[in-house]
């Protein structure tokens, strides 16, 4: 009976697991302001198969700035550089991770 | 003419041999001279041409002008691309002159119907262009204009609050014109800059930090697209609504109807600035 196509039992409703359902590996590119005209950025979200050790210091040299690694409970490890970096970065993780743009939300005025 | 490498005199000996009966057979030979010379001065990409038109004008003189007449058209489009004009200029001088000697009649046949044919073939950018402009004066909306002057936000105004803050004097004004909670709005706010503020007794923002206009500008943009206007139809006459059951956020558009979910305000990560604050809390 299986041979027949109407009766298979297709269930049209059924998650298909798209990308649309696993949206949360978004990799959040923040910026803070501290005294004066001094910024920081935050890269959060990074996925953990990366060496985030090595990165940072690619990073680091490339941008000519400091930055470290911070332990969260909840974000994991985040990124910290000195200034504004956000532009520089998200080309960073574009070009040389393979990171889709889409992936990358880029927040602060 | 020089580098067209015209010679006069070469038309002065076809003159000559018009008069007998050979004239058809012999003429196109000076004429294939005289289209590949005006080849040789214009772009390579014309060379190509070249063996052929040497072939259909071998058999018969009548094609070959045929021919030259095509590419003047040519030319005519592409005088504006490339800079030729004198070229151009020669080349037609030349045709007429050709035209006199010979084959007057013939030639002005051609060129009304090449003429007829580029009248009948218009070209899609102007029909285009027609459709647009109709449908503009019969309904507007379809053509993607906006609906007049209702939602028009009106630009942040921000000063700065002693050196450290910024007051952001029209939020609640913003937040109606949008058809938002104020709330939701400075949640957002506070959420994309990184800081923290308050309302002051006339419902304006204050916030930590230096920001200027064109920052809170590019913030608001951002707001509007994600929470406010409606991904299907671009209408901004939209409603943010929680529901209850799934506590998620949803916003449905009052032009077009339709529904799609939105993403909660997250603050994210928070860098930690200034180890003294650390120290007091």
């Amino acid at each position: 009976m299986s041979t027949i196509q109407n009766l298979n039992s297709f269930d049209p409703f059924a998650d298909t697991g798209d990308s649309e359902a696993q949206a949360t590996n978004y990799i959040h590119i923040r910026i803070q302001q501290r005294n004066g005209r001094k910024t920081l950025t935050t890269v959060q979200g990074l996925p953990s198969e990366y060496d985030l050790k090595k990165i940072l210091k690619v990073l680091k040299k490339d941008f000519a700035c400091n930055g470290n690694l911070v332990k969260d409970e909840d974000m994991g490890e985040v990124i910290q550089l000195q200034g504004d970096q956000r532009v520089k970065v998200a080309e960073f993780l574009i070009s040389q991770l393979q990171i889709p743009k889409k992936n990358i939300k880029i927040h602060g005025f | 003419m020089s580098d067209l490498g015209f010679d006069p005199s070469l038309k002065k000996k076809k003159k000559k041999v018009v008069s007998t009966e050979e004239a058809p057979s012999t003429e196109g030979s000076p004429a294939v001279a005289d289209t590949d010379d005006l080849f040789s001065g214009l772009k390579k990409k014309k060379k190509a041409k070249k063996p052929v038109e040497e072939q259909s004008s071998k058999s018969s003189p009548v094609p070959a002008d045929l021919e030259a007449e095509f590419a003047d058209l040519t030319l005519k489009k592409k005088k504006k691309k490339s800079v030729k004009a004198a070229d151009v200029l020669d080349f037609e001088q030349q045709l007429e002159q050709a035209g006199i000697e010979e084959t007057t009649p013939t030639a002005e046949e051609e060129t009304t119907t090449v003429s007829a044919q580029e009248l009948g073939g218009l070209p899609y950018e102007e029909l285009l262009s027609r459709f647009f402009n109709i449908l503009k004066e019969n309904n507007p909306e379809l053509a993607g204009a906006r609906s007049g002057p209702k939602f028009r936000i009106p630009p942040p105004v921000c000063q700065r609050e002693g050196s450290k803050k910024t007051l952001f004097a029209n939020v609640q004004e913003i937040a109606t014109v949008l058809q938002r909670n104020p709330e939701h709005l400075i949640q957002y706010l506070f959420a994309e800059l990184g800081t923290s503020g308050s309302i002051d007794g006339e419902k304006r923002l204050v916030l930590r930090g230096k920001f200027q206009p064109k920052q809170m500008e590019s913030v608001l943009r951002r707001y509007i697209i994600e929470y406010v206007t409606c991904k299907t139809c671009k209408s901004m006459n939209t409603v943010l609504k929680r529901e209850s059951a799934n506590r998620l956020h949803f916003l449905s558009c009052n032009a077009c109807g339709s529904t799609r979910s939105v993403s909660s305000i997250k603050t994210g990560f928070q860098a930690q600035i200034g180890k003294r604050k650390k120290l007091l809390i």
